[in-house]
């Protein structure tokens, strides 16, 4: 055990680590928007008693619960291009593989959220003549995030560490300038402990701020 | 008698195979207080929330004001079906408002925002007009000190207090009640069963289903006794608590009055 460290070597390459920075930000930014987002429409819909609605939305829950992200951004990146008449960027590719993950995860969390109202709820508004859509708004959904929060930052933290897998078709986060500094200065285990701490970094307040959040919202219980 | 608010004809309902309401018809005249009575799994429940949709009924039809509601659907078998859409149900419920026995306030909203939220939302009203139309109310059921507290600071009392002055916000033609002391603590009883007898004063249209057969004789214009799904006995006050002609009713008395003072 008489390794000899070098951090030195991987602050030389700051400045891409500070590019990666910011392709993982950007990464996260648009998966949590499109997936949290797109697993609300879809956890709705997997709510909904219309089988039109229902069924694709179950369909497409399973599907992507049940295969790997990194294969599905493999699929969009490599096989994708060939069945549609425009180029697939690596973040193209990317943001659709972990934001359709996150939206299948997302949904399944809607749902059972949606569905731990009690149903006095729903027939409170109903009674005062709400329709659905105004109930749901108004009534079910603000109580049900509520009780989503702690379940809906954990995807938020998944979809952060999922932007690493973006690497599998180079796209510049993180990860890919981590393995670039590894490659040229043969220092893998400095370059690669830097970056697990930079996530840390990232990421604790990230859950440190949720948690003051979901205290915030804890108001009338 | 006047023209009717609220009809029934031959009022069914079935949960699969199980039919809980067998054809019941009740006519509502303004101004009447009509308590329901009978023993659980009569159908007296199922037979409000029926009123206002809550549950929509199998057979038979409602007319309110004087319109029947829904509209005929012919089925393959050649009989007749209601059916009622949605914007038609929203708006008979906004006629006809409902107590409920679990209180059912909205735990995220303050006891005021509770009372606006249906002029708000349902009815387009203006923020500051629903604010003080909601403070009304609230003074009406005596909560106007309490109007900035969320329901889980509220004694199940209040909480149903509350309740009582959402619905009233409405402005509802016809009031339902469902079981609303069932659930309080008996010393809390007194206290909403006092906000309905002042309503009751008021001259309002009220559907009551209760155990309370004090409050009934008291408060009601006319007592009904639901049997299996049926209407068994129904008259004043004095002819069904009093005198009661049909074994049922009677043997249903005897058992509340068991252990009565």
């Amino acid at each position: 055990m008489n390794y000899q460290w070098n951090f030195a070597a991987v602050f030389e390459h700051t400045d891409a680590l500070l590019h990666g920075a910011v392709g993982t930000l950007r990464l996260f930014a648009i998966c949590l928007v499109l997936g949290l987002s797109l697993g609300l429409v879809i956890g709705l819909a997997r709510y909904a008693r219309h089988r039109l609605l229902n069924w694709p939305a179950t369909a497409f829950v399973e599907f992507f619960r049940n295969t790997p992200v990194l294969v599905q951004i493999l699929w969009f990146y490599f096989a994708l291009p060939m069945l549609v008449p425009f180029e697939i960027s690596p973040l193209m590719a990317a943001a659709l593989g972990i934001s359709l993950n996150s939206a299948a995860f997302s949904a399944e969390i809607y749902r059972g959220g949606i569905q731990s109202i009690e149903p006095g709820q729903w027939e409170a508004s109903r009674a005062l003549g709400m329709t659905g859509l105004q109930a749901m708004r108004r009534i079910i959904l603000p109580q049900a995030i509520r009780r989503m929060l702690p379940a809906l930052t954990n995807r938020a933290i998944e979809i952060f560490k999922m932007s690493t897998l973006a690497s599998a078709v180079a796209y510049v986060e993180l990860l890919q300038q981590g393995k670039l500094i590894a490659s040229l200065n043969f220092n893998p285990i400095e370059t690669y402990s830097v970056i697990a701490l930079v996530f840390f970094v990232f990421l604790f307040p990230l859950v440190r701020a949720t948690y003051a959040l979901e205290r915030r919202l804890a108001k009338g219980d | 008698m006047a023209e009717p608010l609220l009809r029934t004809i031959g009022l069914r309902k079935s949960f699969g195979e199980r039919e809980v309401l067998r054809g019941i018809d009740l006519s509502v005249a303004p101004g009447e207080r009509i308590a329901i009575l009978g023993a659980s799994g009569s159908g007296k429940s199922t037979f409000l929330r029926c009123l206002n949709f809550m549950e929509i009924p199998t057979a038979g039809s409602v007319e309110l004001g004087g319109r029947m509601l829904g509209a005929e659907r012919k089925r393959r078998d050649g009989g007749i079906d209601r059916v009622y859409a949605e914007p038609e149900l929203t708006r008979v419920r906004q006629r006809v408002g409902m107590v409920f026995q679990q209180f059912n306030l909205f735990p995220h909203m303050t006891a005021l925002e509770n009372v606006m939220e249906g002029l708000r939302t349902v009815k387009g009203v203006k923020a500051p007009a629903a604010r003080e139309r909601a403070m009304a109310e609230l003074a009406r059921v005596g909560l106007a000190d309490h109007a900035e507290q969320y329901p889980a600071r509220l004694s199940g009392g209040q909480k149903q207090r509350v309740a009582i002055a959402r619905a009233l916000a409405m402005d509802p033609e016809l009031l339902l009640f469902d079981e609303p002391t069932s659930a309080l603590d008996p010393e809390l009883v007194g206290e909403v069963l006092g906000v309905i007898r002042s309503l009751a004063e008021e001259g309002r249209t009220m559907l009551l289903v209760t155990h309370e057969l004090g409050f009934a004789y008291h408060v009601a214009t006319r007592v009904i006794f639901i049997a299996d799904g049926e209407i068994h006995e129904s008259g004043t006050p004095d002819e069904v608590l009093k005198h009661p002609q049909r074994e049922r009713t009677q043997a249903f008395l005897a058992r509340h009055r068991e252990f009565s003072l």
